[in-house]
């Protein structure tokens, strides 16, 4: 079993340098640079196939960039396998929603939660007070998630049986239940109307100040972003073409031209 | 008083299982005692590959071959000396020496100490090979742990000095009883049981359900999946020992297709993932096998009966395709429903996943 890295406190939270994808000639992502400010909410936008997913997938470790350097907490995990960068404190959650659909709602983040809370195999299989222990732990604090996100009421029930919007709060209950340090939310107000996304914006917020989590956020919604971020990058062709607090991005022009004026399109 | 309360429906099962067990045996009725302990032996394979393949999603068809070697195995350890030198001339000299009869009491010990012997050797190779095939995923994974099944055939077949060849491998110690068959079918469902309840269990249905999703949340795959390819070994080699036992003679041929196809058809009709949905498809298709083999003889059809077999597992696959029982479970609790339902176990330790 691998150890999560030694958080050295001293060293930025993440750091990315030159980090580019290539997926047989086309550039997914080219030449991104990120230096994370601890405790903030950072906002990635970008148009469709600019790249956002793509990022979120190499910093989670599930694909390996072509170039590049990511650096958590001083640790090297260019090229960290997902499992281990999951341990070190990155979650996420997914654009299209990957819940495990046959498992109860509280099982999907009970599985989460005891990743924090090993327990032995021959522990488990002879079901001694230890592990009875442990799975009572495991339960509660999965709970408590639950009801952090609102979901208390719907535990028992299969993940895939749940409304579209428990769903979209179950996957961001998993996540949080790993206790990562960092939590990459990928479009999580995609199909949610007003006020539902208004609702999120503040869970949002609550998990950041309760969790003292660093927030990387993927949204098309721009109101949502402009609100809810500290700084906010923006994405084109796998470019970074914009990069600061809200109003410096929502008054350049590249922008406008590249996404805004795209997206009022859609 | 409370883990008392807990244990009851378990005890109940158990105790009017055995007393089943007692009077089948004192009842002289020979054929049926070896159809219980032909179903025992089932019970474990298919929890073996319920395991492997049913709480994973990873399907191995080589459990088979596991079985094998813990019947060969378990076999050759407690041949008596002077069969062993006649039998087995050519057996590597550190072999040549070993016998394990010894008994306490009543107790076959060197029984279960070949048992555990042949389990731990197979559960050493499942660990090897696993390390290797349990990176490939979905088909590649069958056609793989097929590729398993054949070479362990080639080799029972080659393996001369040590398996006889393709010669029959007979006079083998008929240490097999209803208590022992049974015995280890109990332990069986309960590894099952506890793996699956456990978060091992969580981990392994988690990366079948979703592979990304488990990564993202720190499960690496090959882990859970190694640990039910591993424990599946480890029962198809004690089903090998106990079948080794039961029928005293036995050639390489019988570990092959045939007893894959009849296993994994067991699996499916009880529900993959599924506990308890394991013993009832085994005794579903047991008993349709068993149905089908009279009717096999008053009608002089022979192969009716494996064709009519196919014909249900294919109507299974097509209208019931997740099983009797899915992933689900039927809990002691609810089937020993005397109790109270205030009573329900809830908590840590809880049966059914809440
Ligand atoms: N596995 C892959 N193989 C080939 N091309 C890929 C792969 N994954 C992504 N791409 C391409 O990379 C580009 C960036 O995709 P990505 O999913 O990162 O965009 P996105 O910004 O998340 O878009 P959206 O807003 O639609 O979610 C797209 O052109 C996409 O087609
Ligand atoms: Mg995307």
């Amino acid at each position: 079993m691998t150890v999560a890295p030694v958080v050295d406190v001293g060293s930025p939270m993440l750091e990315i340098d030159g980090l580019t994808k290539r997926y047989s000639g086309l550039v997914a992502l080219s030449n991104y640079a990120l230096d994370l400010r601890p405790g903030s909410i950072h906002g990635v936008i970008g148009p469709n196939g600019a790249g956002k997913t793509t990022l979120f997938n190499l910093l989670s470790g599930m694909v390996r960039p072509t170039s590049g350097t990511i650096r958590l907490f001083g640790v090297d995990m260019t090229n960290s396998p997902a499992h281990d960068v999951a341990r070190a404190g990155v979650a996420r959650t997914f654009q299209n929603i990957r819940l495990f659909g046959d498992m109860s709602a509280l099982d999907n983040v009970k599985v989460a939660v005891q990743q924090r809370l090993p327990i032995g195999l021959a522990q488990s299989l002879l079901s001694t007070p230890a592990f009875r222990r442990r799975e009572h732990e495991i339960t509660e604090r999965a709970r408590e998630t639950l009801e952090r996100l609102g979901l208390a009421a719907v535990a028992s029930r299969p993940a895939s049986s749940l409304p579209y919007g428990d769903q979209r709060r179950l996957e961001i209950a998993r996540a949080v239940a790993t206790e990562p340090k960092i939590l990459l939310l990928d479009e999580p107000n995609a199909g949610m109307n007003p006020t539902e996304t208004a609702d999120l914006l503040d869970l949002i917020r609550r998990l950041r100040d309760d969790l003292d989590l660093t927030i990387i956020l993927v949204a098309h919604d721009i109101p949502l972003v402009m609100n809810l971020c500290d700084r906010i990058q923006v994405l084109n062709y796998g470019e970074l073409i914009a990069d600061g607090d809200p109003a410096m991005v929502r008054n350049n022009p590249d922008v406008i031209t590249a996404y805004l004026g795209q997206a009022s399109h859609a | 008083m409370r883990v008392l309360q807990m244990a009851r429906p378990t005890l109940i099962v158990l105790l009017a299982a055995s007393a089943a067990l007692a009077l089948l045996q004192l009842s002289g009725l020979a054929f049926w005692q070896g159809l219980a302990i032909n179903f025992a032996i089932f019970v474990i394979l298919v929890q073996a590959l319920n395991l492997a393949s049913g709480f994973t999603g990873v399907f191995s068809l080589g459990h088979i071959g596991f079985m094998a070697i813990g019947a060969y195995t378990s076999a050759i350890l407690t041949l008596p000396l002077a069969t062993k030198a006649e039998y087995l001339p050519n057996l590597p000299v550190w072999l040549e020496g070993v016998h394990l009869d010894m008994t306490v009491g009543p107790v076959p010990v060197g029984f279960v100490a070949a048992t555990l012997i042949a389990g731990a050797l197979v559960m050493v190779i499942a660990g090897l090979v696993g390390a290797v095939l349990m990176r490939l995923s979905g088909h590649f994974v069958a056609v793989a742990t097929l590729g398993f099944l054949v070479i362990v055939r080639v080799v029972l077949f080659n393996a001369d000095d040590i398996t006889r060849g393709s010669r029959t491998f007979s006079n083998v110690a008929p240490y097999t009883n209803l208590w022992w068959a049974w015995g280890w079918a109990a332990i069986a469902i309960y590894m099952a049981w506890r793996l699956k309840f456990s978060g091992y269990g969580r981990a392994m249905f988690a990366q079948k359900g979703d592979r990304w999703a488990a990564r993202s949340i720190g499960i690496s795959i090959l882990r859970p999946r190694l640990v039910a390819f591993v424990a599946g070994a480890f029962l198809s080699a004690v089903a090998g020992s106990l079948y080794a036992h039961f029928i005293t003679s036995f050639s390489p041929t019988v570990f092959y297709f045939d007893l894959t196809f009849r296993v994994i058809t067991m699996l499916v009709v009880g529900g993959m993932g599924s506990v308890s949905g394991a013993v009832i498809g085994t005794a579903i298709v047991l008993a349709l096998a068993e149905a089908l083999r009279r009717i096999e003889g008053a009608t002089l059809l022979y192969g009716l009966g494996g064709i009519l077999l196919a014909v249900f597992f294919i109507a299974v696959i097509i209208f019931r395709p997740s099983g009797i029982l899915g992933q689900r479970e039927i809990d002691l609790e609810q089937l020993v429903a005397w109790r109270p339902r205030r009573g329900r176990r809830r908590g840590p330790g809880s049966a059914t996943p809440d």
